[in-house]
């Protein structure tokens, strides 16, 4: 291997690849028309067959939707979720092989209004979205993200499973449904009809205040991504879906593993891009294309004709270096051209990433653990002593000026020992009514983007951090964010009252 | 000679233009992939060429496929094109 003037740039296939009849290797007859992964090649029939046959596998081995359960197919008009609609569609047909069981929705997030386009284009986009749901038959519903202005704070929350499923096993039932279901199949739901998107423009332009008011373009799509996963599980709860279905390919999948090592969230890794994401309590996120590279969704859908549409977004047209997700997609895919292994490996080790569940006192892990935006455990309110968080925030606390900083009554971030004299205010809340609202008898009022510091994550603060105010966010964030400063600021003043938890 | 060019995803790159219908010059030897992401590069490409080419090949997340094949199997830039060959490029890095 470890020749003088040898090109490691793929030469080393490159002879034996330029005669033109390589064989597909599963049926050996067929000339191969694609090559995934390193070498394997597949004929048009063999290629269809193994990716239609791990769609079934994917949601067959999970065993995670049950027969007859309502799933929302989550359809962002790109090729991966379009093909995952192709497949729903093609596996609840009637003559399917192992035909899937489920009953299916879906939704599109029109987020045309953070983007800046104009009510023409998105109309434009919808119809043809539009057109393309009707043909599939099943029910579907269309949503500009303005609505995130008008969502309940209890999306925040994580909510507890309905008690329709009570530990049945996933076999029985599928036997409980095939006996009773012999004879009639899965009619799908009948669609309403819907027009167009019914846009207030007063919530457009917050929306694009918002968006303005951030400075780096890694911020806009993280905050983008959470308003738009809110929606999205908004949405199924109140039409009662129990399932949501994501279409994150493989490719997309291993670059956002490594950009959210970059921007700190490496403790929600698990959940981020596992199979399923238990985080939201009744409603399962699922993502069924996970095992599948770009590369390979793309060649479907051209050769069996799936349609797609093509929806800017952020980052379209950006440069290389435009944002964190960017920088980290680019640098994926090159090293992906010339080690065609390096996605499933980083695949491979996203799936041996596990979350710790938390002590089974799962009474304890109340709302106020869990980060305000993303839902996932606050890895910010313990902080060891030697901890690299720690360390950022000494050198936060020593890189602010001090005469400015203002009277935090509410932001207990540090711990009390390592607060300067300052501390004197903060450590006696005096507050004596526990009715009182956020922000107590203070008259100084801490601005807002620090009182929400201690209710999020290290990513999450990281992006709210960016925007120059958080009181643009929308309201269902505020209201539930002052009710968790209130709760957790009751829960200090009657601490002693408690008893121990380990009693 | 004439070739069919299709763009999926890359189309914003092209004026929107997704279906290109492409007559090369004549010259003494056949048109090979290289020689043919250099004239598209200076005859189709409206802006932004590092979102397409990247050196002498496409940019990594960019699928070829010629007649509906996969270019690695065909040689990829060393392919040498025929009369009325097919050839599709597809963005593979947008959309999910």
């Amino acid at each position: 291997m470890c020749q003088v003037d040898e090109d490691y740039n793929g030469q080393l296939d490159r002879d034996e690849v330029l005669s033109f009849s390589k064989k597909c290797v599963k049926c050996k007859e067929a000339t191969a028309v694609l090559v995934i992964r390193a070498g394997d090649m597949f004929c048009s029939g063999c290629f269809k067959e193994y990716f239609v046959h791990k769609f079934r596998a994917m949601l067959g081995k999970n065993r995670i939707i049950f027969p007859g359960e309502r799933v929302l197919l989550a359809v962002s008009g790109g090729p991966s979720s379009c093909s995952m609609l192709n497949q729903v569609q093609e596996g609840l047909s009637q003559n399917a092989h192992k035909k899937l069981r489920f009953i299916p929705g879906i939704v599109y997030i029109d987020e045309g209004g953070a983007l800046g386009l104009s009510v023409e284009e998105r109309q434009r986009t919808v119809d043809e979205l539009q057109s393309m749901f009707k043909a599939t038959g099943f029910p579907y519903h269309i949503l500009p993200l303005e609505e995130v202005f008008d969502l309940p704070s209890s999306v925040l929350e994580e909510s507890s499973p309905s008690s329709e499923q009570p530990d049945i096993t996933y076999k029985a039932a599928v036997d409980h449904f095939i006996q009773t279901n012999r004879n009639c199949y899965l009619s799908p739901e009948k669609q309403a009809d819907l027009t167009g998107l019914n846009i207030q423009e007063s919530h457009t332009h917050s929306l694009q205040q918002i968006f303005g008011s951030i400075k780096t373009l890694t911020a806009k799509e993280d905050l983008l991504q959470t308003l738009r996963q809110h929606l999205l599980v908004h949405t199924a709860r109140s039409k009662g879906y129990s399932k949501l279905m994501l279409g994150d390919n493989c490719t997309r999948l291993a670059v956002k593993l490594l950009a959210s090592i970059s921007l700190g969230r490496g403790a929600q890794l698990a959940i981020d891009t596992g199979f399923s994401d238990l985080r939201y309590g009744d409603i399962i996120t699922v993502r069924p294309m996970r095992d599948y590279s770009a590369k390979e969704v793309s060649f479907y859908n051209h050769m069996y004709n799936v349609p797609s549409v093509f929806i800017p977004t952020l980052d379209t047209k950006t440069t290389d270096k435009a944002s964190v997700l960017r920088l980290t997609e680019s640098f994926v895919t090159k090293l992906q051209a010339h080690f065609p292994s390096t996605v499933s490996t980083i695949y491979r080790t996203s799936e041996k990433l596990q979350t710790i569940q938390p002590s089974p006192s799962s009474s304890t892990a109340h709302n106020w653990d869990k980060c305000l935006l993303c839902m996932c455990a606050l890895d910010t309110n313990v902080v060891e002593k030697a901890s690299a968080f720690q360390a950022t925030l000494i050198s936060e606390l020593l890189s602010q000026r001090r005469a400015s900083r203002p009277v935090d009554t509410a932001s207990p971030t540090l711990r009390p020992e390592f607060q300067g004299p300052e501390s004197t205010a903060a450590g006696g809340v005096g507050c004596e009514r526990a009715a009182c609202g956020g922000g107590c008898c203070s008259s100084v009022k801490a601005p807002e983007s620090t009182e929400l510091k201690s209710l999020l994550c290290y990513s999450c603060q990281l992006t709210i951090k960016d925007m120059s105010s958080a009181d643009l966010l929308p309201q269902y964030i505020l209201s539930e964010a002052q009710r968790r400063k209130r709760r957790s600021q009751m829960r200090e003043e009657i601490r002693e009252f408690l008893l121990d938890e380990d009693y | 000679y004439c070739y069919p060019i299709s763009l999926g995803g890359a189309e914003l790159l092209f004026d929107g233009v997704k279906e290109h219908q492409v007559t090369l010059p004549s010259q003494s030897e056949p048109w090979d992939m290289k020689q043919l992401l250099v004239w598209i590069q200076r005859n189709l490409l409206k802006e932004r060429p590092e979102l397409f080419v990247q050196g002498d090949s496409v940019r990594p997340g960019i699928l070829v496929l010629i007649n509906d094949a996969d270019w690695e199997l065909m040689g990829e830039l060393e392919y040498q094109l025929q009369d009325q060959d097919n050839v599709v490029f597809i963005s593979t890095l947008h959309g999910g």
